[in-house]
């Protein structure tokens, strides 16, 4: 964390939020029970310190942020800001606080300094205060030179920085800001995370954020760890840290063992919170202390390094939050042999291009990609990974170059061609007024299975997604972490030879996060082909090899260690893969297997 | 083949599926329809009836009397008021209280008396022309009338009769005219709202792109999109028309076939139309603010209030290409006409012929307006 | 600061964006510009009441010179367009094959009954499918036939005009142009459009992007939020009205009588009556294709049908026309029609602007009351 902590800044200030016993319910339906977003949460927020609020998807943070905007009333309780009432004195307080909600709220057809107008004016700003003003802030925002270009034509980041400048007009009090690292490229969270220590250490503003990066905790000063509504704990991270200290193990594996094997095989074992790759190793957290029996539970030829571990933020978060039911559990585990060393090219793309009238949206990619490999398209928002790999999919033309899947281009290939693949769209497309037996039938239909096969798929879904409660729920009813499961089954119902998997963990909790990629390291062992866009970058661990992009092009391909090689300085003796993509976005090192070299990085 | 027809029919049960359990689809289907039939049913005629009108009687005798009486008797017309001088005609007038001023002058009875021929006044409101001209019709007939009365009481001699009729509609309804139509229209904008939204819903919601990647050939995409609109579309469009019927009274005098062939034709046209603006746009917004934008120009310009006729040569010649225009006269012909196949079959092919250009362009479209 | 400097300077950023907005948005333009002047065009060359050259079998069984003549006044007229049939037959062929849309059949002994004072007949056949066509075109008939015993009495020939006849003078539009009245209406479903349909989707945009939200975080009250959505919108439909009717004006020859300062002012009421609907609706849906659909069946199809725009109210069933009066734009269509063709008569205007002006001020009152600085309504 290049920053550093910021926990030990001790003096704490005077109190600009207090929240106290807040509950709030919304009314869903009629006769339907009201559904409990917050349930009798008490926390504060101080000047001069940043406090996070940290939770899975639909904890209440949103809810929480937005009652303290002002823009929710409470159902009990009370919410304080700067001494006044957010559901009396509203106006007030929106006079002297920043907000930024989850969309930025900027307008996409005003330019950036026509927004920051729009907020000045909207906000008081004097005229006389404006230019000096302005010109700090698209300093510290880096926007001087885009001042005159549409908000909607700017990348994630800029979007975000924008947002924050606009929510900052006014030098308020207290900042209020609603995940604001969603969808941004790492290069522009650290650059975010600069700006709030800024304000925060030179204006003594107080910052509440919510965030569901947990990297990101540790940057606060005091974190509130919210779950379903209610709060589960609070203090500053160390805290959260001390807990678990001595329950947090490292395991290497030997050379001949994937650290993806060690993973599945501990992962949902009794005693075993959670297991992670990083770094080309296996973070595994434990109910209780003791790593080394950790051993006892692979099989003795492996012989693996077990070491402890300093815990990180994540590792308290996996343990304090309760597990779900049905959680990480594979039915189908390696039954087929590791299928990566097969050498059949699966995916070629050569020289590929894609033009947006004159913009370069692809430029002159190259790789392969062999069967029962992980392959992994990275980068931020706008790098090009979805276009690349809609023109996989054969949903988009390209401007030139090559492309074949299993052999064919599936631009023009008929629609048997299609039939052997599987493809997961962004958002897990599903058709929401449908039941999920509805949806799954239809897929099952489309892809040419009837009668007993269907049958025996649609058991087999229900089996291993965990979806047969949830049977005649409508699709768009399901919560997010079902969602992905249902969206998977679907694309997965067919038995297909290759998957495409669009962001498939974007909007999706940790929990989920982490049993989404045990699932499809299950496929990848049976000998299916997985080919994953994402913009999180420690999910590319569980790539066998990936393809980092930014603007169009690539940046590096490579497995995981040698991406991670690339950033290995004297002082970071232990690179992320996030480390190297912000290294090599900042041209800090020189990008290395490119994939416009037509794709000869292979694994080693 | 099998393959092929198992692809289409679940593609057709999702659609249903879909249409049915979507809140706003369903809305859609039913409010909107059910309003048209009624406001085009009881608002949407030309008819004119209950014309106010106000009276100057300068002559006061019997026979004006009698004359008046003929007007106050007819339901096509309603006295507010009787004036007293013809300054007031200005007023009556101009505020709209009446739309009509009889005048009758000071020496209407002794002309009638003496064998002169006489004139009353007739001034009418022009704001609305087509409701002066009819009523001035109305008016003319009760004159008339009037004096064929004195004639046969030998009061005056011959003259000249025009004697009228009208084939087809006898008492001249203009709602058998709109209401006959009216199948057509609702029919139309069910089949846009439902194809136009189909693909434009699966673009928003993501999920068309998972469409193109299964291994479903554009035609049978095609099909099983245009199935569920032409269903709902031929099913209201015979509902409505069994509602003209049974409802507004609406005679139907020609064969059901030559009905069902032409609502079919017809909406087959109108699917293709509507998949097309659908592939056009990629959110349900725009595809309805294209649909609006297609249909309404295309059923002002069918003839389907206002004749064809009427219009500038260029533009008469404009609406061959808008399908409406051969729907709405095909169904007059049905229902008031009462032609067979042979006699609509005029107005038929050129709806297959759209067809054949609007339902390819859309599976065109499929494949090639992604992003 | 002052409080009133904050709010101008407020109004004056809130202002500026929804300008910037809707000159940059090509659907703002599409529906504020765009499709006003595609309906005018539409309906100002498509949608006629007037029939003209009207195909007509003429048969004259009777061979004297009387039946000639008379039938030369339909040759001359501009209503009609004749064709001679040499027989009934044939004529009643050409009406069945819609060759013709109506027949006029001069029957033998025409002249002989006329020169003998009897009564003489001509028969007049029409295709009634057109039931309103098929009225003017009786309508015409008749006024040809008048004419020509008018002209034949002023000759001193035998023609037995009858008793009475009917003097007629049609006010404020005297060659009974059709377009007269449907352009000046139309403008009333064009205003429709911009204050109802365009009004309540930018709202429900804002909702639908998540600017609302930030925007509702700033010190903005509710009365800034519903004039900052108010006062650009009426603009945008203040400029359609005035396109319009330079349009309906130049380019359509409809007349006009009233005075500007009348139609400045009365649609002004229209416009803010029609607004505040559009905002109504924006401020309880906050879904675009929701709020759409509603605009369109609760303003637009009401605006075309209900108001007397093109279908006469008088003629509807009673519960139409009771329904009528909840619409603004039936008020205004009648001020419109009277504006242009008949003037500024006041004590018609007055009323009916009365109406528009209550509504308005009904509709606004809701919207405002319905606007709240709160997500959870």
């Amino acid at each position: 964390m290049g920053l550093g902590t910021a926990e030990d800044t001790a003096t704490e200030g005077a109190p600009v939020l207090v929240v106290q016993h807040l509950s709030k319910s919304f009314v869903t339906k009629k006769g339907a029970p009201a559904l409990l977003a917050l349930d009798d949460v008490s926390l504060a927020a101080h000047r001069g310190r940043v406090t996070g609020l940290v939770g899975a998807d639909g904890a209440g943070k949103t809810t929480l942020i937005r009652t303290a905007a002002g823009l929710l009333a409470p159902t009990g309780g009370t919410v304080t800001v700067l001494g006044l009432d957010t559901f009396r004195d509203a106006i007030e307080i929106q006079r002297q606080v920043g907000y930024m909600p989850q969309k930025f709220g900027l307008y996409q057809d005003l330019s950036v300094a026509e927004n920051m107008t729009l907020y000045a004016e909207l906000q008081g700003v004097p005229m006389a205060q404006r230019p000096e003003r302005f010109q700090k802030l698209l300093r510290m925002t880096d926007l001087t030179a885009f001042t005159r270009r549409r908000a909607g034509a700017l990348s994630g980041g800029m979007k975000q920085k924008l947002g924050l400048a606009c929510a900052l007009i006014k030098s308020p009090r207290m900042l209020l800001l609603d995940e604001p690292t969603v969808g941004v490229d790492p290069v522009s969270r650290r650059e975010l995370w600069k700006i709030v220590y800024e304000l925060v250490e030179k204006e003594g503003i107080g910052v509440l954020l919510s965030t569901a990066y947990l990297d990101e905790a540790e940057r606060c000063h005091h974190v509130v760890l919210l779950h379903d509504g209610k709060k589960l704990d609070e203090g500053p991270p160390r805290k959260f840290k001390d807990q678990i200290r001595g329950r947090v193990a490292l395991v290497t594996p030997p050379a001949q063992i994937k650290p993806r094997q060690i993973q599945n095989r501990l992962a949902g074992r009794k005693g075993i919170v959670d297991a992670t790759i990083r770094s080309g190793r296996v973070r595994v957290v434990m109910a209780q202390e003791g790593v080394q029996s950790l051993a006892r539970a692979m099989p003795d030829a492996w012989q693996p390094t077990i070491q402890e571990a300093a815990p990180q933020f994540e590792d308290a978060f996996m343990a304090l939050i309760p597990h779900r039911e049905g959680h990480f559990q594979i039915a189908s585990r390696s039954t087929a042999g590791p299928g990566a060393d097969q050498d059949e090219v699966v995916v070629r793309t050569r020289d590929l291009q894609k033009w947006f009238g004159d913009f370069e949206a692809v430029k002159h990619l190259s790789f392969e990609v062999r069967r029962g490999e992980i392959f992994g398209l990275l980068g931020p928002n706008g790098a090009g990974k979805s276009t690349t790999f809609r023109m996989l999919c054969g949903l988009l033309s390209a401007s030139g170059g090559e492309i074949q899947v299993a052999g064919h281009d599936l631009r023009r290939a008929g629609a048997r061609a299609r039939a052997r693949l599987g493809y997961m769209a962004q958002q897990f497309s599903l058709y929401g007024q449908l039941s999920v037996a509805e949806n799954l039938t239809f897929y099952g239909r489309a892809y040419g299975l009837a009668n007993s096969r269907l049958q025996e798929r649609l058991a087999w879904a229900d089996a291993e997604f965990d979806l047969a409660r949830w049977r005649n729920t409508p699709a768009g009813q399901l919560p997010g972490g079902y969602k992905q499961r249902l969206a998977m089954a679907a694309a997965l119902l067919h038995e297909p030879d290759i998957i495409f998997l669009d962001e498939p963990t974007s909007g999706v909790d940790p929990l989920a996060r982490r049993e989404f990629w045990l699932r499809i390291n299950g496929f990848a062992e049976q000998g299916v082909t997985v080919v994953v866009t994402t913009h999180f970058m420690e999910e590319s661990e569980y790539c066998d090899r990936m393809l980092i992009m930014s603007q169009g092009a690539s940046l590096a391909m490579g497995t995981p260690a040698e991406i991670r090689e690339l950033a290995r300085t004297p002082e970071r003796p232990d690179p992320t893969i996030e480390d190297a993509f912000v290294a090599l976005a900042l041209g800090e090192v020189a990008p290395r297997g490119r994939a416009t070299d037509a794709g000869k990085a292979g694994p080693p | 083949m099998v393959g092929t027809l198992r692809r289409i029919l679940a593609l057709i049960r999702k659609e249903f599926a879909s249409i049915f359990k979507d809140p706003r689809s369903r809305l859609v289907l039913v409010g909107p329809p059910l309003i048209q039939f009624f406001i085009f049913g009881y608002a949407a005629t030309f008819d004119v009836k209950n014309v106010r009108y106000a009276v100057l009687d300068e002559d006061r005798s019997s026979e004006s009397r009698a004359l008046l009486a003929r007007l106050q008797g007819s339901e096509n017309f309603e006295l507010v008021q009787t004036l007293s001088s013809d300054r007031d005609i200005d007023t009556v007038v101009n505020l709209q209280r009446a739309r009509l001023v009889v005048h009758i002058g000071p020496d209407f009875s002794r002309a009638l008396h003496n064998g002169i021929p006489t004139t009353i006044q007739v001034i009418l409101d022009g704001r609305n022309s087509n409701v002066a001209l009819i009523a001035l019709g109305y008016l003319g007939n009760i004159v008339e009338q009037f004096n064929r009365d004195l004639a046969a009481r030998g009061q005056t001699g011959g003259g000249i009769l025009l004697e009228e009729r009208a084939w087809y509609n006898a008492n001249l309804q203009s709602r058998w005219f709109i209401v006959s139509g009216l199948g057509g229209v609702i029919s139309m904008v069910i089949v846009m709202i439902v194809t136009g939204l189909s693909i434009a819903r699966e673009r928003e919601f993501g999920t068309f792109d998972q469409l193109l990647v299964a291994p479903f050939r554009p035609g049978e995409i095609l099909i099983g999109k245009s199935v569920p609109g032409m269903l709902f579309g031929l099913l209201d469009a015979l509902l409505f028309s069994v509602g003209a019927v049974l409802w507004f009274e609406v005679p139907f005098r020609g064969t059901l076939t030559a009905l069902i062939l032409s609502l079919t034709c017809f909406i087959i046209t109108i699917v293709g139309v509507g998949l097309l603006v659908s592939s056009l746009s990629m959110t349900m917004q725009q595809a309805l603010l294209g649909s609006f934008v297609f249909m309404m120009p295309a059923i002002i310009l069918s003839g389907f209030t206002t004749p064809i006729e009427n219009m500038p040569q260029w533009l008469q010649i404009g609406t061959h290409i808008n399908p409406v225009r051969y729907i709405i006269r095909a169904l007059r012909e049905i229902f008031l006409e009462g032609a067979g196949v042979p006699m609509v079959w005029p107005q038929l092919w050129p709806l297959l012929l759209m067809a054949c250009v609007t339902l390819p362009a859309a599976a065109w479209m499929f494949r090639h307006r992604s992003q | 600061m002052s409080r009133a400097a904050l709010f101008f300077m407020r109004m004056r950023g809130f202002l500026r964006k929804e300008m910037l907005q809707i000159y940059r948005d090509p659907s703002s333009i599409a529906l504020a510009i765009i499709l006003p002047m595609v309906l005018l065009f539409i309906f100002g060359y498509g949608v006629s009441l007037d029939a003209e050259d009207v195909p007509l079998a003429v048969v004259l069984d009777d061979p004297g010179p009387e039946a000639r003549d008379l039938s030369s006044r339909f040759d001359l007229s501009i209503y009609f367009h004749t064709h001679y049939a040499t027989s009934i037959t044939e004529a009643e062929a050409w009406l069945t094959r819609r060759q013709v849309e109506g027949i006029v059949h001069v029957p033998e002994g025409f002249a002989a009954d006329l020169l003998n004072g009897r009564e003489a007949r001509v028969q007049v056949i029409i295709n009634g499918v057109d039931a309103n066509r098929a009225r003017l075109i009786q309508g015409y008939s008749h006024g040809i036939l008048q004419k020509w015993i008018e002209a034949r009495q002023a000759r001193g020939e035998p023609a037995l005009r009858p008793p009475v006849t009917v003097a007629q003078r049609v006010w404020f539009n005297e060659s009974s142009v059709s377009r007269n009245f449907l352009v000046p209406g139309l403008i009333t479903l064009i205003m429709t459009l911009t204050g109802t349909l365009l009004t309540a989707l930018v709202v429900a945009r804002e909702w639908e992007r998540g600017t609302m939200e930030a925007i509702l975080v700033t010190p903005l009250r509710r009365v800034d939020l519903l004039l900052g959505k108010v006062l650009p919108y009426y603009v945008l439909g203040m400029m359609g009205m005035v396109l319009s009717v330079v349009i309906g004006i130049f380019l359509f020859g409809v007349p006009f009588r009233g005075s500007i300062g009348a139609l400045f002012i009365l649609s002004s009421l229209f416009m803010l009556a029609s607004l505040g609907f559009g905002l109504l609706i924006s401020a309880v849906i906050r879904v675009q294709f929701v709020a759409a659909q509603i605009s369109i069946v609760a303003g637009y199809l009401p605006a075309l049908f209900l108001s007397g725009l093109l279908f006469d109210l008088d003629s509807t069933p009673r519960f139409i026309q009771i329904v009528s009066y909840v619409l603004p734009a039936k008020y205004f269509v009648t001020i419109s029609h009277t504006l242009f063709m008949t003037g500024n008569v006041w004590p018609l205007l007055l009323p009916n602007a009365l109406a528009l002006a209550f509504m308005a001020a009904l509709f606004i009152g809701l919207a405002y009351r319905k606007i709240t600085k709160r997500l959870d309504g």
